[in-house]
């Protein structure tokens, strides 16, 4: 027989399980992202005292909405790709892309996204798993290897991160 | 009992992990799926049957047919009029010809429930069509396609479309084979199909032919991924119309465009020509003119929506 007094802790303990493995995913997610380099391309990069570094007041909302750009350099001979100084948008053989707003924000951002269209953008490299091609730099191709639980603590991190509004603006096709 | 339970859930194991084991891979050649008599690859066996969507999906201008197989004695369970369940061993095949049979492609529900998708590329002599890899092929060269070139969908872009709706058979449900629906209920293929939708056929709700055509271009060309419940709901467009549910999605078809920039985007994306704009975003490469003029003129004229300004 179990003394009656440890059936409450085990109950407690039960409750408290969920919250428990929460705070795990998103320690995991955090981890991830950081090492993973997503803010390398998904923060914007200001000028710091060491030099460039990314702006973490600005932290992974992507390509800045004000931030004009004039026509991406032609790309010409072994050197193909150019980056802005934001390290936020890239030139290359497939036109201009610009980084995401990877924040919650529901109308600019992941805030309206669910675990299964993350899930299936990587997997797939297409927006939202059904949508346009995800073109590069986004490393799509070492990604797609992530385990479901990775990508599910990935994306459970960035539902947590702070809402930044940025409309970042759509990609541009390859001059013909 | 406990022991027995265990016995139980082994052997269901067990039978699961054969019924796994025994799904063999898709047959490299088109010929060995069942589709044609034996020995040829133009009689279409009598067993399987040819079908057309009211409401046809625009693949840059390619002639399509269809067909569908059942197993014997097996037969689609209709209960709910627009997610109709398929018995496993269901095959459907879709023809592509540009100038001539390019590929042909088939879906099956295997033995576990769980649904493959196939292609088949025909060779130019249209003598046999083979296998096409799982990253489909990106430019087939093909004299009579739009710029010489066709492309081969891969298998995660057949998924895109058909595992977004409720049923990954998209044109084969209530809405789409309206007029047949009298026929396959007789047939005995059809079972449950609720008797009102047997005495006046599904039609979408729609105040004029031309609303109703543009209505039903929106169903069949965006449908399965834009509709209220798959996983691009929460995105708000709802293009998906409903047989049970005729004028609830009109309803919801028409609220959804009526929010700010939403006409205006439709408009837009369907007409351009940027791969990284155009509507749908998968399977098209040549802009459906005729339809196009069809949705800007409804929107414009019937809804009254503004579409200025686009680029
Ligand atoms: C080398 C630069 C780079 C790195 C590193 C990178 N990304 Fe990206 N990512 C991009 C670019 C560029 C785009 C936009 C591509 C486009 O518009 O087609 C993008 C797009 C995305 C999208 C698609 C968003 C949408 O709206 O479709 C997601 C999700 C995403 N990245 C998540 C991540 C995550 C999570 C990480 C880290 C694990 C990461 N990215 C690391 C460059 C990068
Ligand atoms: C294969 C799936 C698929 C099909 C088919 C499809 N779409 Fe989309 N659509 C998407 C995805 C994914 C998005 C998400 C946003 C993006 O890519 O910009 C989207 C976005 C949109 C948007 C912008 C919504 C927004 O919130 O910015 C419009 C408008 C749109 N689609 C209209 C259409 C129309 C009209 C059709 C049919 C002619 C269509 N789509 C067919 C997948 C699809
Ligand atoms: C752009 C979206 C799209 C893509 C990509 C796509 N399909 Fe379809 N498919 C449809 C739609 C919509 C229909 C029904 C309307 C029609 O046939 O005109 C359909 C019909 C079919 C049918 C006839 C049975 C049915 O569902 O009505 C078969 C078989 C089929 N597709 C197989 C495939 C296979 C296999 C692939 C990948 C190699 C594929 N499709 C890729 C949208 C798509």
């Amino acid at each position: 027989m179990m003394p009656r007094t440890a059936l409450p802790l085990i109950a407690a303990a039960l409750l408290a399980a969920p919250a428990y493995a929460d705070e795990a995913k998103l320690a995991r997610g955090k981890y991830l992202v950081t090492i993973a380099g997503c803010n390398d391309c998904h923060t914007p990069w200001k000028m710091g005292a060491q030099g460039p570094e990314p702006d973490m007041s600005r932290m992974l909302s992507g390509h800045p909405q004000d931030f004009a750009l004039p026509p991406a350099p032609k790309p010409e001979g072994p050197w193909t790709v150019s980056a802005a100084v934001t390290n936020t948008a890239w030139a290359g053989p497939w036109g201009v892309s610009f980084t995401a707003n990877l924040t919650p924000d529901r109308e600019t951002g992941l805030g309206k996204w669910t675990q299964r269209n993350f899930t299936e953008t990587i997997r797939t490299g297409r927006h939202m798993g059904r949508g346009r091609p995800i073109l590069p730099p986004m490393p799509i191709p070492m990604y797609k290897h992530f385990t479901d639980a990775d990508l599910e603590a990935i994306f459970t991190y960035l539902q947590s991160i702070p809402v930044v509004k940025n409309r970042v603006p759509e990609p541009l096709p390859p001059a013909k | 009992m406990r022991v027995l339970a265990l016995l139980l859930r082994v052997l269901a194991l067990l039978w699961l992990a054969g019924a796994a084991q025994a799904t063999p891979p898709p047959p490299q050649h088109l010929d060995d799926t069942g589709l044609f008599e034996a020995g040829s690859s133009t009689a279409v066996r009598p067993e399987n049957l040819a079908f057309a969507p009211q409401y046809e999906l625009w693949s840059d201008g390619a002639a399509k047919r269809r067909w569908l197989y059942l197993p014997p004695g097996a037969s689609i369970d209709a209960s709910r009029p627009d997610a109709w369940e398929f018995p496993p061993g269901t095959k459907a095949w879709k023809e592509f010809s540009q100038g001539r049979r390019v590929e042909t492609r088939l879906i099956e529900r295997l033995p576990d429930g769980a649904w493959r998708f196939v292609a088949y590329v025909w060779n130019a002599e249209g003598t046999q069509a083979v296998l096409a890899p799982e990253a489909g092929i990106a430019a087939l060269p093909v004299a009579g396609a739009p710029r010489g070139r066709y492309t081969i969908p891969s298998r995660s872009d057949c998924l895109a479309c058909h595992e977004g709706a409720e049923v990954p058979l998209l044109g084969f449900s209530a809405l789409q084979l309206a007029r047949e629906l009298e026929r396959l209920a007789a047939s005995g293929r059809l079972r449950n199909l609720p008797a009102s939708l047997l005495a006046s056929p599904p039609r979408i709700a729609a105040p004029s032919e031309s609303a109703r055509a543009a209505l039903g271009y929106l169903h069949a060309n965006c449908g399965h991924c834009h509709n209220h419940t798959g996983p691009l709901a929460a995105t708000g467009l709802a293009f998906a119309q409903q047989a049970a549910a005729p004028q609830a999605s009109a309803e919801r078809t028409l609220h959804s465009l009526s929010s700010a920039g939403t006409s205006v985007d439709v408009v837009r994306r369907v007409r351009s020509s940027n791969p990284y704009v155009r509507m749908p975003p998968v399977g098209v490469s040549l802009i459906d003119a005729k339809n196009v003029a069809l949705i800007e003129s409804w929107i414009r004229h019937d809804l009254r929506l503004p579409l200025e300004p686009y680029p």
